[in-house]
């Protein structure tokens, strides 16, 4: 019997942790019983923050693990980043509100734990099975949490919707890898990569399971039209789970589909790029105009996600490591400005009672000043109104965009910021313009006022300092280009 | 005093007010007073250093001076840094918006009782923008200044203006958005073209003559709104009228010269070919707005609407100087954006008097004030003048200085143009006759108090300024003159045919009628001096 080679582990020692970390958690969740979720929790966040130093740590040294198939660089440092930092905030976002609604259990944490496992996998994926393995990981988990409320219809609702549409587009990326193998004998990227090394013609079929794979990732990142699920999911999701929803996922989702594209696929870039430049006007089209009708505050969120990762996507179709650059700032001040915008959110209750209508923050800039205020600071980030961090996020996007000769693209992702101005300008408008209705409970849970402070200062303050986050995203960018 | 970061403390002090107002708490009432307190104190502090600015300017050169660079983003290939300075054309922009800080501070007094803190941050938020807009040296400074500018603005509209003010705080924000977001597109094609962010880097640069057309319309679509030009101005009317009477003068005083100062210090120094190429464009424009605007101004019933109408028509005037391109036109251009900025920013104060004491401002409500406040019928009686652009207010120079120069280009447009001080003369006085002069028929208006101590501090400046730069101009033209003298040498020799062939029949002109006009001798000796001067010179 050949001794095989114990696989290289040493790129994957930060998800190794988290898994582990994340079973020991579940015992302990199982021996302490139900009123363990408190600890559980905050344990969670202490293990998510030091699988960030690990991976910090561990750097973003190129290396490949696995026999090749999970890859360690500066651009799965910098997402994963951002996937740690938004799962370990979510946690701490939802402890008061699953308490309050009965369904504070330690399983919540454990699965968000899981799902980042899965998510820290996809970004790392340098193979299709690791690609599928990472996404299921990470799916499953979503879905369940979905559905936590469990004794809630809507949030059944959701976590069922999500699972059958979910199911469905994981069918059509599994089959889509199975014709890339099918037509290439391979399953590593490198390997695909090295296909288009001698300047030979792409197989049709390689090409129709790069769309099928592109559809699947379309699906999980909510860009238009695979994004019918987001609308109900997130407005039928417990608040904090649509506010995990609103980054994490869709940042590694994001991650996958930009590695997926840029390294293995790079030489197929103009059959791909045409897909990307769809993706991107349709949901910038109508993640701008489909918001406009909305009076629930979450599912005005959900369109204003499906306009923002058609922003994100016009770095993409740039594909210069300009462009990337751009797809991860875009995506880090997305993190920052929709954890805040949640945060806030889950502010709105009223007599315990949670509150989702835009119009029942009428006044508050003048019932709870510093509240209206931070949301102001997220609106206007979220237009990209300088001087915010949102405006940086569109600049280096545009910037890239017009450096790639796709002028068309970046007129429309300009128009259609306009028109999506006027629906956060609307919330701004009803916080100050209109008369107050009544305040909402207080005081705000202080570890809700400490993500809020946070989340404003880093959205508003950008401006003084963005060379960390872009001089981050800059040497992560071009990680990708070294093959 | 060079050496101190003076242009950063003019831009960034009135946030440290900002600050000093969010830290104060306590009663309603106390709060008020010290946010009051404080705004007033800093605006004036700042309008103090912003005349050091003046007094230090080096009148002799049309480089930019007070000049400070820091790296800001230094990331890679992209580089944006901190870049301020100012030659002739921004320093008096400058000034004007640092004045009329002070001024809507001191008018809102009163007239403003509710969320008074967050209004005092709004309009010293917005002093910061503007004075940002006019000393940024870097594109994406620049565009942070101008586009941030609409946050404050928005606010004041939206908070404190009259009963359709939400209508129209989004009908100004997006108007004036979706023209600034084509010029951001513009502006990062000027980056990947000159590989810098760099306005002076950019004003020496030589782009591709139909890159130039993509790039002049792109801007066009910004500043034309900002201006406004017709047909973009029908944001204008609206917002005037619902904005708060700080908010109309800082609108009117500042904000709409952004569109010229856009023009004079982008459009025509970088795109000089398609600037040229667009020309006939711009004076179509231009005289419709000042023909049409004018009718639409004497038919309107609501004093605020009138004054905004009559803005776009002044501001018609403005962007035909521009365009005419000689230096005459060009100076006379920016004198009438100063002078427009007092003048409006001085009407609309006048009709906040009234409006005050009435709560409205239908013309026909009015009647025989001049019996009740005579000082007021006085002051409005000025700026009414001026406004008109009567010899020996600022008001005429800028208007003769733009005919004159734009005569020598085009005598149709300089016809057509003419038409709008013999408009502008009708609907003004209209005005007056209708508010001031008459009987009075109601009891409200007997009751009418005269203008207040505040009211008359308030308006002493102005008037003492108008009446400056009408009798003496070279004070201002001098720093400008030489800016534009530059600006316009640059541009006619990139487009190699130099519209001031006729160099010995202007100086006829300018020796015979600056005289006339109240303009000092040795400004008709500077005058006189820049077109040998122009001959020798070459562009960069």
């Amino acid at each position: 019997m050949p001794i095989v080679a114990f696989p290289g582990l040493a790129p994957a020692v930060p998800e190794v942790v988290l898994v582990c970390a994340a079973m020991a958690l579940l015992i302990i969740g199982v021996l302490r019983g139900e009123g363990s979720s408190k600890l559980v929790s905050w344990l969670s966040v202490a293990v998510l923050i030091a699988t960030l130093v690990i991976a910090g740590l561990l750097g973003g040294e190129r290396q490949i693990g696995f026999y090749g198939m999970f890859i360690n660089d500066a651009f799965a440092v910098f997402m994963k980043a951002l996937v740690l930092l938004g799962s370990a905030v979510t946690i701490i976002m939802g402890l008061r509100y699953n308490e309050e609604h009965q369904i504070a259990r330690f399983e919540f944490p454990v699965l968000v734990l899981l799902a980042t496992a899965g998510m820290m996998v996809m970004i790392s994926a340098n193979d299709l099975i690791t690609l599928y393995l990472g996404l299921e990981l990470q799916s499953l988990a979503l879905y369940v949490v979905a559905s936590f409320d469990r004794d809630s219809v809507r949030s059944t609702e959701a976590g069922l919707k999500y699972f059958v549409l979910g199911a469905l587009a994981s069918g059509m990326l599994l089959y889509g890898a199975s014709l890339i193998y099918g037509f290439t004998g391979t399953t590593s990227f490198a390997n695909i990569a090295g296909l288009f090394g001698g300047g030979a013609k792409p197989s049709a079929g390689l090409i129709i399971g790069m769309v099928f794979v592109a559809v699947g990732l379309a699906f999980k990142c909510s860009a238009v039209p695979f994004h019918m699920w987001t609308p109900d999911v997130y407005e039928g999701a417990p608040t904090p789970v649509t506010a995990f929803f609103s980054v994490a996922p869709k940042i590694a989702a994001v991650a996958l589909f930009v590695r997926f594209l840029v390294e293995p696929l790079g030489g197929l870039l103009a059959e791909w790029r045409q897909i990307i430049v769809f993706l991107s006007v349709a949901s910038m089209l109508l993640g701008a105009v489909a918001a406009i009708a909305q009076t629930n505050i979450k599912r005005l969120m959900a369109y204003s996600s499906i306009g923002h990762v058609g922003y994100a996507l016009i770095g993409l179709a740039a594909a210069t490591p300009n462009g990337i650059r751009g797809v991860l700032v875009y995506m880090a001040i997305y993190l920052f400005m929709n954890i805040g915008t949640w945060t806030v959110i889950l502010c709105m209750r009223q007599r315990g009672q949670m509150l989702e209508g835009i119009s029942d923050l009428s006044g508050l800039g003048r019932s709870q000043p510093g509240l209206a205020l931070a949301l102001a600071i997220f609106m206007f980030a979220l237009a990209g109104i300088p001087p915010t961090a949102g405006f940086f996020s569109k600049l280096y996007i545009f910037l890239a965009a017009i450096e790639a000769n796709l002028v068309g693209l970046a007129v429309i992702g300009v128009v259609t910021s306009v028109v999506g101005a006027f629906y956060y300008l609307r919330i701004v408008k009803v916080m100050y313009f209109d008369e107050p209705v009544g305040a909402f409970d207080r005081p705000i849970a202080p570890e809700l006022k400490w993500v809020l402070v946070v989340t404003a200062v880093l959205t508003m303050f950008f401006i003084l300092m963005p060379d960390p986050v872009v001089g981050g995203a800059e040497v992560a960018a071009k990680s990708l280009f070294l093959r | 005093m060079s050496h101190w970061p003076l242009l950063s403390l003019v831009t960034f002090l009135p946030l440290v007010g900002v600050g000093f107002i969010m830290t104060s708490r306590g009663e309603d009432a106390i709060v008020a007073r010290n946010a009051r307190n404080i705004a007033l104190s800093t605006s004036l502090i700042v309008f103090v250093l912003s005349i050091a600015l003046w007094v230090e300017f080096d009148p002799s050169t049309p480089a930019f001076q007070f000049v400070e660079r820091a790296r800001w983003v230094s990331i890679g290939g992209f580089t944006i840094n901190y870049h301020l300075g100012i030659d002739g054309i921004s320093l008096f922009f400058i000034l004007l918006s640092t004045l009329l800080t002070v001024l809507c501070v001191l008018s809102s007094w009163n007239s403003v009782q509710v969320q008074v803190k967050e209004y005092m941050i709004s309009f010293l938020v917005l002093e910061t923008m503007m004075v940002g807009i006019f000393s940024a040296l870097d594109f994406f400074l620049f565009y942070v200044f101008f586009e941030g500018v609409l946050i404050p603005m928005f606010l004041i509209i939206g908070i404190w203006g009259g009963p359709r003010r939400v209508y129209s705080a989004f009908k100004f924000f997006l108007y004036t958005l979706l023209g600034s977001v084509l010029s951001l597109l513009a502006i990062i094609a000027v980056y990947v073209q000159t590989g810098s962010s760099d306005i002076e880097v950019a004003l020496a640069h030589h782009f591709p003559p139909d890159l130039q057309k993509w790039l002049w319309l792109a801007f066009f679509a910004s500043f034309a709104v900002k201006v406004p030009m017709w047909p973009v101005h029908t944001w204008l009317p609206d917002t005037h009228v619902e904005a708060p009477t700080a908010g109309s003068v800082i609108l009117a005083g500042v904000l709409l010269k952004l569109g010229g100062y856009g023009f004079i210090r982008f459009s025509l120094p970088m795109f000089p070919a398609a600037s040229a190429y667009f020309t006939p464009l711009v004076f179509a424009l231009s005289a419709i707005a000042i023909i049409y605007t004018s009718f639409v101004a004497l038919a309107q019933t609501d004093m605020k609407k009138l004054i905004a109408y009559s803005s776009v028509a002044h501001m018609g005037l403005v962007t035909m100087g521009l365009f005419a391109l000689t230096s005459e036109a060009v100076q006379g251009a920016v004198i009438q954006m100063l002078s427009h900025g007092l003048v409006s920013a001085a009407l609309f104060l006048v009709v906040g008097v009234v409006y005050d004491r009435l709560h409205t401002r239908d013309i026909d409500r009015y009647g025989g004030l001049v019996e009740r406040m005579p000082v007021y019928a006085f002051v409005f009686m000025c700026f009414m003048l001026a406004s008109i652009g009567l010899p020996g207010t600022s008001g005429f120079v800028g208007e003769f200085l733009i005919l004159l120069g734009t005569f020598r280009v085009s005598t149709l447009e300089c016809f057509l143009a003419a038409t709008a001080l013999f408009l502008g003369a009708m609907y003004m006085l209209y005005l007056y006759r209708r508010v001031i002069f008459g009987t009075i028929t109601r009891d409200d208006l007997r009751g009418m108090t005269d203008l207040s101590l505040r009211e008359k501090i308030v308006f002493a400046p102005l008037l003492i300024l108008v009446l400056w730069m009408g009798i003496y101009p070279s004070s201002f033209l001098v720093p400008i003159r030489t800016s534009v003298d530059h600006l316009v040498a640059q541009v006619n020799a990139a487009n190699k045919n130099p519209r001031q062939a006729d160099a010995g029949g202007g100086d006829q002109v300018n020796a015979v009628i600056p005289a006339k006009a109240g303009i000092h001798p040795s400004a008709v000796r500077e005058v006189d001096q820049w077109i040998p001067a122009f001959a020798g010179t070459t562009s960069k």
